[in-house]
């Protein structure tokens, strides 16, 4: 689904990321772990196709197509969805409108009608509940006011409208209580098909306890360091990225 | 003056009366020593009316024509009684006040001047004594017409009245004076629509607002004048104990529009102002408030947004003035203005005089673009850039269209809103 191929990319002639690879396949889930400062959200941006990042040499293939011609928009219609680590509060707009709008667009895309005002409200009243959020939060502004849970809840309920074929979740438990993190696993955990695969962005293994991934991979200084199964993840809980980084300075 | 200050006395209402010709004389003799305001005013240094010094406005009206009608028949909004004044003359046909509360009078200027003469004297120029510039002489000197409302005690209005001001003909200088006179425990909506014919023309009109004790005022301005038309209309309200002044102001049309709301607060008075403008083109649109808190424990909200596009001007001049006495007084004043092209400016001057020493007084200008991360994230859920675009300029307005609870004049400025901005083809947004 997802080919990365010796990605490199600048921020105002930084080196952030130094020659990413990395193979996602559907029905995969990939966790991407590392220290502050390895690259970690620079990926998940770049596959967004937020601006601000000048790729220098490399290349991404989504789905056969070159995921780097798109613009965020076309990425999203085409099934690449960024849960944000810091959702943008939008005054103004309702969520329920939002939600509406982007799957339609997503519809539109795909050669679909427009979604039918009622099979909507259905629709997102049943996915809101397996979320446990409240039905007013449909009607309120797009994460305005929402305490940093709620943020991410919101997040994970409008993956679960737009149905996408790869989600990128971006430090989705950082700022998540116990209660607040298990209700958002569960609600990824529903979301786990053959069809689709994730890739998990995290300074922690505690989201890993919840949904167990198909492999592990350490970014540091803009490189996957190292990979494996979900039981790297388990000694990096106790060792720390330390010895990963060395062993990448000596090499 | 070019601006064609009419001298045709015998044409002017109320001529018989030796106190309103004192009145007019007065204001003349100002009118003609000072001209109208210029930049060396503090309170107008953002707005030059050199360009409408070069024009030349008659004060003459021919009769409406049929365009005017067309105008009308656009305003109209239901759950509404209307007045219609068309070239600064109160049209009874177009008018509909049928089933007002008893007590309560809406009549024309020229009507109350020969009815309620002692009224209109015991209230004319008495909202605005110390404010006193070229327009204010220009209108007090040469009104042709315009509305008095008088609530009656304890008279409750359960819905707007709509004001509509209309001018039909290109060059035309309209002249109004309106009197809103709200009794103890009284209450109002008055709602005025300004537009006319698009060509130039010159649009003036004062309304003096006089709020008794516990009385109540809800005013809207729809300012949609013609994109050719100079705009000027100030509103000037005494408040006395415990009244309460809300206003929401919508400008959108206008080449040149400057907007004047001044109100002064007896002890635990309140007032309420709020404030939208979308430029776009050359537009210059003003607002100047002016706040005063005379007594104690009297509170003021202000909050003015403005939408800048092309080469638009936006001022915004909000002056608070808490007198020594008016301990406790509670004041809090914002403007925020977005800017959506690199040529447009907003000027925004908040001015606090502060002279009690017991107040909680607060102020806070934005003046901004869109937030890029905004319109990424909405990119990322699949919408295009210029519909996320679209839908924050929206919203940034819209907050302002969602404090409007009468629901025909709620869709009525949606419409407009949306209109100001074409590429906005949206649905309303907030559930």
């Amino acid at each position: 689904m997802l080919s990365i191929k010796n990605l490199t990319v600048n921020i105002n002639e930084k080196v952030i990321l130094n020659g990413i690879n990395l193979e996602v396949n559907a029905g995969e889930i990939h966790a991407i772990m590392g220290p502050n400062g390895s690259g970690k959200s620079t990926l998940s941006h770049v596959l967004s196709g937020k601006p601000g990042y000048q790729i220098t040499g490399g290349t991404i293939q989504y789905k056969g197509k070159n995921l780097v011609d798109m613009a965020p928009e076309i990425r999203a219609r085409e099934g690449v969805f960024l849960a944000f680590q810091y959702p943008v509060e939008i005054p103004g707009v309702s969520n329920v409108y939002l939600l509406k709008a982007a799957l339609n667009a997503v519809r539109k895309h795909q050669g679909l009608d427009e979604v039918d005002a009622m099979d909507f409200l259905s629709l997102v009243k049943a996915k809101i509940k397996t979320l446990d959020m409240d039905e007013k939060f449909l009607y309120r502004a797009v994460n305005e006011g929402f305490s940093g849970g709620e943020k991410k809840r919101n997040e994970i309920l409008q993956m679960a409208i737009l149905e996408p074929a790869l989600c990128i979740l971006d430090e989705t438990d950082s700022g998540l209580d116990i209660d607040a993190l298990k209700v958002v696993a569960e609600g990824i955990n529903a979301l786990r098909s053959s069809e689709r695969a994730f890739i998990m962005v995290t300074h922690y293994q505690r989201l890993l306890d919840y949904i167990k991934p198909d492999y592990v991979h350490v970014l540091a200084h803009g490189q996957i360091v190292k990979s494996g199964g979900a039981d790297l993840a388990l000694a990096l809980e106790k060792e720390g990225y330390g010895w990963l980084e060395q062993g990448q300075v000596s090499a | 003056m070019s601006t064609g200050l009419s001298l045709d006395a015998a044409s002017l209402p109320g001529q018989s009366l030796p106190w309103l010709q004192d009145f007019r004389a007065d204001a003349r003799v100002q009118y003609v020593a000072e001209g109208l305001p210029t930049v060396r005013s503090e309170e107008w240094r953002y707005t030059s009316l050199a360009s409408l010094q070069k024009k030349t406005f008659t004060a003459v009206a021919p009769a409406a024509s049929n365009q005017v009608a067309d105008y009308h028949s656009q305003q109209l909004l239901a759950d509404t009684w209307r007045i219609v004044l068309v070239n600064g003359q109160v049209d009874q046909r177009l008018s509909m006040l049928e089933g007002l509360p008893e007590g309560v009078r809406v009549m024309s200027m020229a009507a109350a001047l020969v009815e309620h003469e002692a009224l209109i004297h015991r209230y004319l120029g008495h909202a605005m004594a110390a404010i006193k510039h070229g327009f204010i002489a220009l209108n007090s000197a040469g009104f042709s017409d315009g509305v008095v409302v008088h609530v009656p005690a304890g008279t409750v209005l359960d819905k707007p009245i709509h004001c509509v001001h209309s001018v039909s003909h290109a060059e035309l200088m309209v002249n109004t004076r309106s009197l809103l006179i709200i009794e103890e425990n009284a209450s109002l909506q008055w709602l005025e629509s300004y537009g006319g014919i698009d060509a130039e023309y010159l649009s003036v009109a004062i309304t003096e607002v006089f709020l008794a004790e516990n009385a109540k005022l809800i005013a809207y301005k729809q300012q949609t004048e013609s994109s050719h038309a100079y705009h000027f209309a100030g509103m000037y309200c005494k408040q006395a104990p415990y009244s309460c002044f809300t206003q929401h102001h919508f400008a959108l049309g206008g080449v040149l529009a400057r907007s004047e709301t001044h109100t002064e607060l007896a002890t635990a008075a309140e007032c309420e102002l709020n404030g939208l403008y979308l430029g776009a083109g050359r537009q210059h649109l003003d607002h100047h408030t002016q706040i005063t808190h005379a007594q104690p424990h009297s509170i003021s909200r202000e909050y003015y947004k403005g939408v800048l596009n092309e080469r638009s001007r936006g001022v915004f001049q909000g002056r608070i003035i808490v007198e020594q006495q008016a301990q406790k007084t509670s004041s809090m004043m914002a403007n925020r203005n977005l800017l959506l092209s690199e040529h447009a400016e907003a000027d925004s001057k908040p001015q606090l005089e502060i002279y009690a020493d017991d107040v909680k007084c607060s102020h806070g200008v934005t003046v901004g673009q869109l937030d890029e991360k905004s319109v990424f994230y909405l990119q990322s859920r699949g919408l295009d850039e210029a519909s996320a675009r679209n839908i924050l300029i929206f919203a940034f307005a819209n907050e302002m269209v969602e404090k409007i609870s009468h629901r025909p004049l709620h869709a009525a400025l949606l419409t407009a809103v949306l209109t100001r901005f074409p590429k906005l083809a949206i649905q309303p947004v907030v559930g």
